[in-house]
């Protein structure tokens, strides 16, 4: 009885959490590093793709350009044929582990938090990406946007079990 | 040199910036076995600084720092972005899109950004307000209820062929269209456009 009480109290956890660190090696802070590196180059194509501009989110929601949707689309499409080569080939990480993604099981809140997002998407012109690339950029002022989105976060963590899901 | 600098001061179209991002997903997941997502760097955030005892921030976020120093690379390429490679020209959005916002009272296409909105003078504002304090709160709320962002889901989540992240991609869409097209007229001018 118990045991399958800790069962089901572990799989609610992983359930509750969206995309968990599956390495199973420890890394260290130099093993972080490249995380910067990816990040940085990240931030730059994000940035001189104008996609953290509020104007190209207007563009886009106005539906007056593709190129939000190239961008999207095609960032898709590359990431959709990796994923399919790497089940498809069994490719390894780069320390030998089995590449594992955790599922997104579906719950009320894709629609309902979905449709937030989206408010706020529109109203800042960033999702929480760009939001960092804005603040780096020298639109300073979105750090204030930022630290409000953390105290969104924490608001929906204080209260998710009280809401639909 | 030279030239390419100048070349790579362009905006970068879409077909090389898309297929640039796509490979964010394949380059985390070989590196070491991480999923692609952005909002988690919100949560991890939470847990380190203010877990309050809350279940839901309540777990080792150390075990996640690589996603805290993936965030802290993006700030940092919008800084090298910033002083290496920032286009002098300004924005080339859609002239339909220009008319429309000019109608909705914004004047200054400059940067990437409405300077209009986005400075510290507004902070105190009702602009300040609705576009940094509710619009910050509404993307930090969502994404997490929804479990995710337009990286997590729309990118990772549809690319190993997740349902669910396919169906918070429509609702990010129709969030953003309802804001456009209804809400915005009307907070821009309840915010003094």
């Amino acid at each position: 009885m118990n045991k399958s009480f800790n069962a089901e109290n572990t799989a609610g956890l992983q359930e509750k959490f969206d995309a968990p660190n599956i390495k199973q090696g420890e890394e260290n802070v130099t093993g972080l590093i490249k995380y910067l590196i990816i990040g940085t180059l990240f931030g730059i194509v994000f940035s001189k793709a104008e996609i953290i501009s509020w104007f190209r989110i207007q563009e886009m929601f106005r539906l007056q350009s593709f190129f939000m949707y190239g961008v999207i689309g095609s960032a898709i499409l590359v990431g959709l044929i990796s994923v399919q080569l790497i089940k498809r080939f069994d490719i390894k990480t780069l320390s030998g582990e089995v590449v594992s993604i955790p599922e997104k099981k579906f719950k009320k809140g894709q629609i309902i938090g979905g449709f937030i997002f989206g408010l706020g998407w529109a109203l800042t012109g960033a999702c929480p990406g760009p939001l960092f690339a804005q603040i780096g950029i020298g639109f300073t002022v979105v750090a204030v946007t930022l630290i409000s989105a953390v105290l969104g976060t924490w608001v929906y963590g204080k209260f998710a079990d009280k809401l639909p899901n | 040199m030279q030239e390419l600098l100048e070349y790579l001061k362009q905006p970068w179209p879409w077909y090389v910036a898309g297929p640039l991002i796509g490979l964010t997903v394949p380059a985390l997941l070989l590196l070491g076995n991480k999923s692609f997502g952005i909002s988690s760097s919100l949560r991890h955030i939470c847990a380190a600084c203010v877990p309050a005892k809350i279940p839901f921030f309540s777990y080792d976020w150390k075990k996640e720092a690589w996603n805290l120093m993936f965030v802290l690379g993006i700030l940092l390429g919008g800084v090298l972005t910033g002083i290496f490679l920032s286009n002098p020209d300004p924005i080339a959005i859609s002239s339909a899109t220009r008319h429309d916002l000019t109608a909705l009272g914004i004047s200054n296409f400059e940067g990437l950004m409405p300077m209009e909105v986005f400075t510290w003078e507004n902070l105190f504002t009702l602009k300040g307000l609705f576009f940094f304090i509710i619009g910050g709160f509404l993307v930090g709320f969502g994404t997490r209820y929804a479990g995710g962002c337009t990286s997590g889901h729309s990118i990772m989540g549809i690319s190993n062929l997740q349902w669910p992240s396919l169906v918070a991609t429509i609702f990010f869409m129709l969030g953003g269209f309802t804001m456009t097209h209804l809400l915005l007229p009307l907070i821009m001018s309840l915010v003094g456009f």
